[in-house]
């Protein structure tokens, strides 16, 4: 069949089944994104004879004849990868001024149903762009782009200012390269058959029926893979997490784990292997409750007698008190009994935290090939490339400089990524056939199969004399881990600590357990643990507050940590955590301020109930233990200059502020500086993005080699003048000295000038967030409205506030969709049935109110030119900040999230009686 | 998504020279969720788009919705201005949780044959006494009201191989004063309940609830009838097939919220 691209007439040959985004993307269309392939997410947005449709439900056929325009064309004809247009539609213009994305994944599908808005449409975009989901952004930006409101500025210092990102022209013309926006001539499909059992041991797989599959090339099961066990967490240490995973286990541990892969020359093949899979299973009990999987006669999910002994080198598991126990944390400062005993008011309650997927737009995914020499090499859709080449060096026993990975750029994390969940599949199917591999997750997997946050019940006692100081603080966690152990220890611990060190009571004793069960494992997640235990104990403090009658930004300046209190959890071992700067009081006044200031919506009616409440969450601005980053900065022979470092771009805007970082030592522009990332050949190591890090050590290790840099230049250039290198200085292009200018280019003619730098990640410092709502509850439906949201960052010196902002605001939303709406939710017998966008709601334009972002105004002596990090921590006091407003609403106290309308109409109707404030 | 199991797309260019009907089959409408989800038991789509069923009509009579009619071009129709119910065709648009652009594809038919509790299109035809037109394989027609047509969670009355042809909606019903509500666990969400109340000029009152319950529930009444009566009629309604119980919604807040909706459309009808 002809249809028309992008003013390119095409030919093409469509499968009967197929939908039009993968025949535009086979036709080289690569802006054309998946976020879904469902029709919930509108990324794959383009226009059919002028009108904005999903072209995942377009059933390719029915374009022939037509034309279609894409996000590359939108501006101009165009042709297959051709670059960025220089002249962008407005709509693209708009985005880039208004910087209306962070990944960019939604940013096509989004610029698209933007631009075919009619001025109507325009006055109600929540309804309008209800079929255009972003995870990062908040949608304020979104707004803001198609209300044509510009906030990126062009002229002046480097840092401090709210430069666009680098790649933003290539966003939002569909040019940016994802993981898989690359032909690759002679690609295999790998498709995964998973479990329909949570517990089971594998009989037998019959593959003949699968290798009879035309296409079919190959078939992967447990008696073809290695046999190390790892962790698909990825931390620098490997150590960290519990090596109890295998790239195929013929044990079943939890619903839709890997049993088998097919590999074939196409998708269909693929699927039509696995399905001609035949597996025999023999089903175990299964146990999905983290208290019942403590039982004594609990089924083990890791039990000894399935696993063969320890190989050399290999760890044993640890001894630990139950066989189902991943990891324990305990610890206790003070006498806690006393403490209790001491307080003239205690509360204490369980707070329930659910299981929340990320959703990052873009799936999991890996592209691997070998390279003319043989070299393994993954593009891989990660926040950790060098972990991961390093733990696949280690799985298929070969050296590291035998396997390169890296990232394009990369549609989203939030902590998903930080774990290897597709890379080792890919490699083995590379290693086996030799041939390029590609294994792109279904939203459906990525739902039903990767990994969550960690479900917690975290009980919390407080104790506190009359004058609300804190006498005594205990918590007891249950985290569901699942199956698997992956960040079950590190999420622990780290739930455990910020969320108690940020008060000063001299009485504090946790007790955590980290639990495996039946079901899907769980992982890092933003906030990583902190998220639950906070909405813990904030509520708990609220709710101790009301008892005494203390407003609750008193209770909190009473008993929170400042300069000169030592920050402790339950240990009084040194660490390296320092008050590199202190703005929770500033944080705390700013949001007090804005929600006294009467500003906000009003109540939609006389019979919803208002109130208001607050939160506020520390958090470290790197995670302990070691974070290590290297940084290579390269005069180029232009005068420009290439900067190498190691972490990948996922929206967290780390491009833009290394940019920014390295042209401030280095008195140019950031347009100067050429960005070279997420790649294992590019720098000797990076621990990750991970944790907040791009900013704080990436950005570190760059000022440190920027600033050799800078040393090395100016020596030269003072050597040549015949002057001092402390009278020369670093401008745009050139170096001024006594003498004249000397222009950089010059002096890269005949030198190579190049320098590194490197972070360790400590010492490290402590970052703020207060957030602040205002609601309204109808008490009949439980609906809730938010009438007013505020969050104050203490977040050092900011280096792109507008960046900056945008991570606040995604973070509320994001933290807002598992506050309000949702839940991964599983079936009886372990099935997740929440798999699909439709059923697993995040938040929409309509679902998320603007918040206003105040910065405290502080300059950390630990981060690079005063900046903290800024990336997790928005998201983790939101829950409790909106269960504490509901709570002042309508006496009632929400223990679980989330705060869906059934769930706090179920809860009100439980208490009749308003209860009194 | 790409259905891959899909072997052939038939496109007959009209309903005299339909292929026979074969297990695996399906009619293929905009495709809006034949495409939205894996469809494994699938061999064959049969493309509607090409048959050319008779148009969507506004006439004396009525309107004659055609099943392949989109949601956008019903949205845009101009009705005559003593429809007073004209508002609800725009309300029940919205009601759906795609946006504009799945209503550029989505046809009213596809809506109700695929007969999910939250069908803005089966609210919408069965409040106004929808008549639904079928056409069954041996080429003979029956009419079946929308209310018999949907029968439970995605259980039509379409026999294997039977069309949707369209629905017929009486001028009477579309000069009814009408009264909507709706209500979703988000903003903009999948409706967890959407209900419809007339009242024609004699001061019959019907009721129409949707998405809250598995299958349409239609109360009516000769005249407005007293809170506690409506309230023990939908009761009564629900008894058997019960509330609906999805991630959507869980069924006591469904039959909580029914039952408020329903007394703000009594109360607004009643006046
Ligand atoms: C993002 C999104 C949101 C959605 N929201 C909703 C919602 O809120 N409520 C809702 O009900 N649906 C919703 N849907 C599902 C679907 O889009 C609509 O129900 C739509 O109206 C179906 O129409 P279609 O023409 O696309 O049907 P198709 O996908 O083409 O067909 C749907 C089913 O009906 C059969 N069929 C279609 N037409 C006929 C006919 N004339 N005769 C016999 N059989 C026929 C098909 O064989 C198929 O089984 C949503 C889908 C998406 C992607
Ligand atoms: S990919 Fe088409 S709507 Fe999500
Ligand atoms: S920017 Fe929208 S999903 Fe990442």
């Amino acid at each position: 069949m002809r249809l028309t691209v992008n003013g390119q007439v095409q030919d093409a040959a469509p499968h009967a089944g197929q939908c039009l985004r993968t025949l535009l993307r086979d036709l080289g269309w690569f802006g054309v994104k998946k976020g879904c392939d469902a029709g919930d997410c509108g990324a794959c947005t383009v226009h059919l004879d002028g009108e904005p449709v999903h072209s995942c439900l377009l059933p390719a056929f029915q374009a022939e004849g037509h034309s279609v325009i894409t996000i590359e064309g939108l501006a101009a004809p165009c042709a297959p990868g051709d670059g960025v247009p220089d002249g962008l539609h407005p709509m693209q213009a708009a985005f880039c001024a208004a910087q209306g994305f962070q990944c960019g994944f939604c940013t096509p599908g989004m610029v698209m149903t933007a631009a075919a808005l009619d001025q109507g449409q325009r006055q109600d975009l929540g309804t309008a762009l209800k079929g255009n989901l972003c995870r990062c952004t908040g949608y304020r930006a979104i707004r803001d782009a198609v209300a044509g409101i510009a906030h990126a500025q062009a002229e002046g210092r480097p840092v401090g200012r709210s430069l666009p990102a680098p790649a933003s022209r290539a966003v939002v013309s569909g040019r940016a390269a994802y993981t898989f926006d690359a032909a690759v001539p002679g690609l295999l499909h790998l498709k995964v058959l998973r479990a329909p059992h949570a517990h089971a041991r594998i009989r037998h797989i019959d593959r003949t029926g699968a290798m009879a599959v035309p296409g079919v090339v190959a078939v992967f099961t447990h008696e073809d893979a290695p046999r190390h066990r790892f962790s698909t967490g990825r931390h620098e240490n490997p150590g960290d997490d519990a090596a109890d995973t295998m790239v195929f286990d013929p044990v079943i541990r939890c619903h839709g784990q890997r049993v088998a892969a097919v590999v074939a020359e196409s998708e269909a093949a693929a699927l039509a292997g696995v399905r001609a899979l035949r597996v025999e299973y023999e089903i175990r009990p299964a146990v999905f409750d983290p208290d019942a999987a403590l039982r004594p006669d609990a089924p083990l999910v890791h039990d000894p007698a399935d696993r063969e002994p320890p190989r050399p080198g290999e760890d044993a598991p640890p001894l630990l008190p139950h066989p189902n126990l991943a990891a324990e944390a305990h610890g206790a400062i003070g006498d806690v009994e006393a403490g209790f005993a001491e307080a003239d008011r205690i509360h204490e309650a369980e707070y329930v935290s659910q299981r929340v997927q990320h959703v990052h737009l873009e799936t999991h995914g890996a592209l691997g090939w070998l390279d003319p020499d043989g070299r393994l090499t993954l593009r891989a859709s990660t926040q950790v490339p060098f972990l991961t080449r390093d733990a696949l060096a280690r799985l298929f026993d070969l050296d590291r400089d035998r396997v390169r990975v890296l990232a394009g750029r990369v549609g989203g994390g939030f902590g998903g990524k930080q774990e290897m969940l597709t890379e080792d599949l890919v490699a083995l199917a590379v290693l086996r056939t030799g041939r390029p591999v590609k294994y792109e997750m279904s939203r459906e997997e990525n739902f039903s199969a990767a990994t969550t946050r960690h479900p917690m019940r975290v009980w919390v006692k407080l104790g506190a004399k009359a004058d609300g100081r804190l006498t005594a603080l205990s918590l007891r966690v249950i985290s569901n881990t699942g199956a698997y152990g992956n960040h079950a220890g590190g999420v622990l611990h780290h739930g455990c600590n910020e969320s108690i060190a940020a008060y000063a009571c001299p009485n504090k004793r946790v007790e955590g357990y980290a639990v495996y069960t039946h079901t899907l494992p769980a992982g890092a997640f933003r906030g990583y643990g902190l998220s639950q235990t906070i909405f813990a104990i904030e509520s708990a403090l609220d709710e101790l507050a009301r008892d005494l009658s203390i407003d609750p930004f008193a209770m909190r300046r009473r008993n929170a940590v400042r300069p000169g209190d030592p920050m402790i959890s339950t240990s009084l071992e040194p660490h390296d955590v320092l008050y590199g700067s202190y703005g929770l009081d500033q944080c705390l006044d700013l949001v007090e301020a804005a929600l006294a200031d009467g500003g906000g919506e009003p109540a939609p009616g006389p019979d919803w109930r208002v109130g208001q409440g607050m939160a506020l969450a520390m958090i470290d601005t790197i995670p302990p233990r070691g974070h290590f980053a290297h940084a290579r900065i390269r005069l180029e022979p232009d005068g420009t200059y290439a900067l190498f470092v190691g972490t990948a771009e996922f929206g967290n805007g780390t491009s833009t502020v290394h940019a920014q970082l390295a042209a401030e030592v280095l008195g140019t522009v950031p347009e100067r500086i050429r960005l070279i990332q997420a790649d294992t050949d590019a720098v000797p190591h990076d621990t990750g993005a991970y944790g907040s890090t791009g900013t704080v050590v990436a950005g570190q290790a760059n000022v440190r080699a920027a600033t050799a840099l800078a040393d090395k230049i100016c020596v030269a250039a003072a050597e040549r003048t015949g002057t001092r290198p402390a009278a020369c200085r670093l401008t745009r292009d050139g170096v001024e000295t006594p003498s004249g200018v000397m222009p950089l280019a010059d002096l890269a003619r005949d030198a190579v000038f190049e320098a590194a730098g490197a972070a360790d990640g400590s010492p490290r410092s402590v970052a703020f967030n207060v957030q602040g709502f205002r609601v309204a509850v109808q008490p009949e439906t439980g609906l809730v409205r938010i009438l007013r949201s505020v969050q104050a960052a203490d977040a050092g010196f900011v280096i792109n506030p507008m960046q900056c902002r945008g991570q606040i605001e995604g973070g509320v939303a994001q933290a807002l969709g598992a506050a309000l709406y949702e839940d991964v939710r599983l079936d009886a017998e372990g099935r997740v049935v929440t798999r699909t966008l439709r059923n697993y709601h995040i938040p929409a334009m309509a679902d998320v109110p603007v918040t206003e972002v105040l910065f405290a105004d502080t300059h950390d002596t630990v981060g690079p030119l005063g900046a903290k990090s800024m990336s997790e921590a928005p998201y983790n006091p939101v829950a409790p900040a909106l269960g504490n407003a509901i709570r002042d609403a309508t006496g009632v106290r929400l223990t679980a999230t989330p705060f869906a309308p059934d769930r706090i109409f179920h809860t009100l109707t439980a208490v009749p009686e308003k209860a009194s404030a | 998504m790409d259905l891959d199991t899909i072997t052939a797309v038939l496109r007959p260019p009209s309903l005299d020279e339909l292929p026979p009907w074969q297990d695996g089959d399906a009619w293929l409408a905009g495709g809006t969720w034949l495409f939205s989800e894996p469809q494994p038991g699938l061999t064959r789509l049969i493309d509607l788009s090409t048959l050319a069923l008779p148009a969507t009509e506004v006439s004396e009579a009525g309107l004659w919705l055609s099943a392949t009619g989109t949601i956008a071009e019903l949205d845009r129709l101009a009705l005559p201005n003593d429809w007073i119910a004209a508002p609800l065709v725009g309300q029940c648009c919205r009601a759906l949780l795609g946006s504009f652009k799945i209503w550029n594809r989505a046809s009213v038919g596809g809506n109700l044959c695929m007969a999910l509790p939250a069908g803005p299109m089966i609210a919408l035809t069965a409040a106004l006494d929808g008549l639904c037109r079928l056409r069954r394989p041996d080429g003979m027609a029956r009419r079946l009201p929308v209310t018999d047509f949907v029968l439970g969670v995605q259980r039509t009355a379409l026999a294997p191989g039977e069309i949707l042809l369209g629905i017929d909606v009486p001028a009477a019903a579309l000069k009814r004063r009408t009264a909507f509500r709706r209500i979703a666990l988000s903003p903009e969400g999948r409706s967890g309940a959407l209900l419809i109340g007339t009242r024609d000029r004699a001061g019959d009152f019907a009721l129409t609830i949707t998405a809250a319950t598995p299958r349409p529930v239609r109360l009516a009444f000769a005249t407005v009838p007293a809170a506690p009566d409506l309230q023990a009629a939908l009761a009564a309604a629900t008894e058997t097939d019960g509330w609906y119980d999805d991630v959507h919604g869980a069924p006591d807040w469904r039959r909580h919220v029914s039952g408020l909706l329903a007394e703000e459309i009594r109360e607004e009808l009643a006046r």
